[in-house]
């Protein structure tokens, strides 16, 4: 299996969608000749041309109506926000239209489309750069919300997301782009609402999803040395949620570590934690722990931001807490 | 561009006229029930009456093809009527029964009809101006000359949605034709308190290409003459601004008053005059088209079909409470 970057593996999603369906098309604000703010669609003009790999204006609000536009008559739009931030322009076209219209219209129209782009923190990108919107989307009945965390998850997730004739949130990460990992050159689908045990072990579940999947699997490695086996539950799709994936992991190992990259309340965590005591009240042996970026705004300056963020080390003491170790 | 004053007399064409006169008097009769069930509790939420404005959703519509689209805002009762929508579906929306065209989940504004490319009213004010430009948008990707028709009240001429869908309707010459519905109160603040622009049709001046006009609103003839003039341009690809000047009878929702607090009696009544139903006929009856006789029998044969959609809502049951979790998502990909 060839090893590609997380990137690569996104573009290789869209190019393989894009011949499939000549409905799908790529639109968002320097797409096609500058090649993607981050280089996703890098190429896709050069092989579909200009009316299906679209540059827009800087204006959030409407291409995302667009897309919500096109969807409702039969297109399957990609829409690209460079990130998610920036998205916040266009929330009420997420909302009240693309998730509202199936209900609303007593199921005539449906919004086949993907809104995707890079979510939450890179580095020392301050405030108004650095959000993980997982949760304020996965609020909202009526769309999708799949956070990727490896290439090939990637890959399988988008081509999912384009494929479902719902509206899709992808939530990548920049911090991800170039990372690296097999991804098959072949027609692959992964499930959306399906969560992938990533590590299993017995001693504790970490339950997280999207970039912090990577943080959880160092965290499995360096806990495994000292003879700490975890299970590391990546949910993939934070809406639907995969609830038997998350307590089929607790019954089994009794404790649980959730962490998020975004903030404490009414994150995805909250939700998580609430399935667990639902379901598994007296499977618990230890109140569970959740790791997430601490309450305040993102910081510049890089200490600062080192401490804001979840990490490696707040995941270990996790662990370990909910062990009563250390 | 300047409006005509009047429409020129054509030779009179009494068979389309009285369609005309028949659609706009259906609208008038069809709200002043609605008017009445809100009353008795019928109806609930929120309720916004047409009267005044028929002749802008008559001209318009009368002029498109069924495979053209059509989109508007939450004061969609008009237009669903004037597009051809069954008065007994919209009714029965109304009254959330489950025989509604959007099955009870929508209410009155949210009236859609996939058959007749009816594309919704929508409730946030400018959010849906973007989706008619993903309309155009759709329309030249496939190569179509249909056009997009896109309802708009006169306050969404401030909203960053209206600009951001204008520039690039006119960006990517798109089969879009806007249509502002001047009727001079978004909610109740008066237009002139509001928009630092007088004439709301040269909003189109900031995109290259765009033809924009103002019309009169109340005259269903110069209606449809704006709307050809529109359409002949928008089917060859470039957006059209159209600027209706308008005016409504009746509050901004059933729970505000007709008058009082924003605006005089006095400017209702001199409103009044211009009654798009009554001017048309006047002018009907004037060229021989029209005779009390035929005004009677079309206003029976239209309060029956108004009393039908009534009786035929109050029987339609409530939606069952199952539905309750049905068409949030579609199931299935593609």
């Amino acid at each position: 299996m060839a090893i590609i970057t997380y990137r690569e593996a996104l573009n290789q999603a869209l190019r393989e969608e894009m011949a499939r369906d000549d409905r799908v098309f790529l639109m968002g604000e320097e797409v096609a000749q500058y090649n993607g703010a981050y280089k996703v669609s890098k190429g896709l003009l050069d092989q579909f041309g200009e009316m299906r790999v679209v540059d827009t204006p800087i204006t959030e609000l409407g291409f995302a109506g667009v897309g919500v536009g096109a969807a409702m008559v039969g297109l399957r739009p990609v829409i690209e926000f460079m990130t998610w931030n920036f998205a916040l322009l266009a929330i009420d076209q997420i909302v009240n239209a693309a998730a509202k219209m199936l209900y609303m219209s007593g199921g005539q129209y449906n919004v086949p489309m993907v809104f995707r782009g890079p979510n939450g923190a890179a580095l020392q990108l301050s405030a108004q750069h650095s959000q993980a919107f997982e949760s304020w989307l996965a609020h909202i009945p009526g769309i999708k919300v799949v956070t990727p965390g490896t290439p090939y998850d990637a890959k399988g997730l988008l081509k999912a997301a384009i494929r479902d004739d719902n509206p899709v949130i992808v939530l990548e990460g920049e911090m991800l782009y170039n990372t690296k990992g097999e991804v098959p050159e072949d027609d692959y689908i992964i499930p959306i609402g399906k969560a992938d045990l990533k590590r299993e072990g017995e001693h504790c579940s970490i339950i997280t999803n999207g970039k912090m999947v990577l943080v959880a699997m160092n965290a499995a490695d360096q806990l495994a040395k000292e003879g700490i086996r975890v299970d590391v539950v990546d949910l993939r799709t934070v809406r639907p949620m995969d609830i038997e994936a998350i307590t089929a992991s607790v019954r089994k190992t009794n404790r649980a570590v959730v962490l998020e990259e975004g903030w404490e309340l009414a994150g995805i965590g909250a939700q998580v934690v609430d399935y667990i005591q639902r379901d598994c009240f007296d499977h618990l042996d230890a109140p569970i722990i959740r790791v997430h970026q601490v309450d305040v705004p993102m910081p510049y300056a890089k200490a600062l931001e080192r401490s804001a963020k979840p990490d490696l080390a707040k995941t270990i003491a996790a662990v370990k807490k909910v062990m009563y170790v250390d | 561009m300047a409006a005509k004053k009047k429409s020129e007399t054509k030779p009179s064409d009494p068979a389309l006229h009285k369609e005309l006169l028949h659609s706009m008097l259906l609208q008038r009769r069809f709200e002043e029930k609605v008017g009445e069930a809100y009353a008795l509790g019928k109806i609930g939420g929120f309720c916004h009456l047409y009267i005044g404005q028929e002749a802008v959703s008559t001209g318009i519509l009368s002029m498109l093809r069924g495979d053209d689209y059509v989109i508007t805002t939450y004061r969609d009762h008009g237009q669903a009527l004037a597009r051809g929508m069954a008065p007994r579906a919209i009714m029965a929306e109304l009254f959330g029964r489950v025989d509604g065209c959007s099955k009870g989940k929508g209410g009155s504004m949210h009236l859609f009809d996939r058959n007749l490319n009816f594309l919704g009213g929508h409730g946030i004010v400018g959010g849906h101006v973007p989706l008619a430009a993903g309309v155009g948008f759709a329309i030249k990707y496939r190569g179509g000359d249909q056009v997009i028709i896109c309802f708009m009240g006169e306050s969404v001429v401030n909203t960053g949605a209206f600009h951001e869908a204008l520039n690039m309707a006119a960006l990517w010459k798109l089969p879009c034709i806007f249509v502002i519905e001047n009727n001079k109160y978004g909610m109740g603040t008066a237009v002139e308190r509001a928009t630092a622009i007088k004439d709301l049709s040269r909003r189109a001046d900031s995109y290259q290409g765009m033809m924009g006009e103002h019309v009169d609103g109340q005259d269903v003839l110069a209606v449809r003459e704006a709307t050809h003039r529109a359409l002949d341009v928008a089917r060859k690809g470039a957006p059209v601004l159209l600027e209706m000047r308008t005016y409504r009878y009746m509050g901004h929702s059933m729970s505000d008053a007709v008058s009082g607090t924003y605006r005089t009696k006095a400017e209702l009544d001199e409103y009044l005059q211009r009654d798009p139903i009554n001017l048309f006929k006047a002018r009907m009856m004037e060229a021989g088209d029209l005779n009390d006789a035929d005004f009677a029998a079309m206003d029976l044969e239209i309060k029956a079909t108004v009393q039908d959609a009534w009786d035929f809502a109050d029987a339609s049951p409530e939606p069952p409470l199952a539905s309750l979790y049905e068409d949030v998502l579609v199931e299935s990909g593609s």
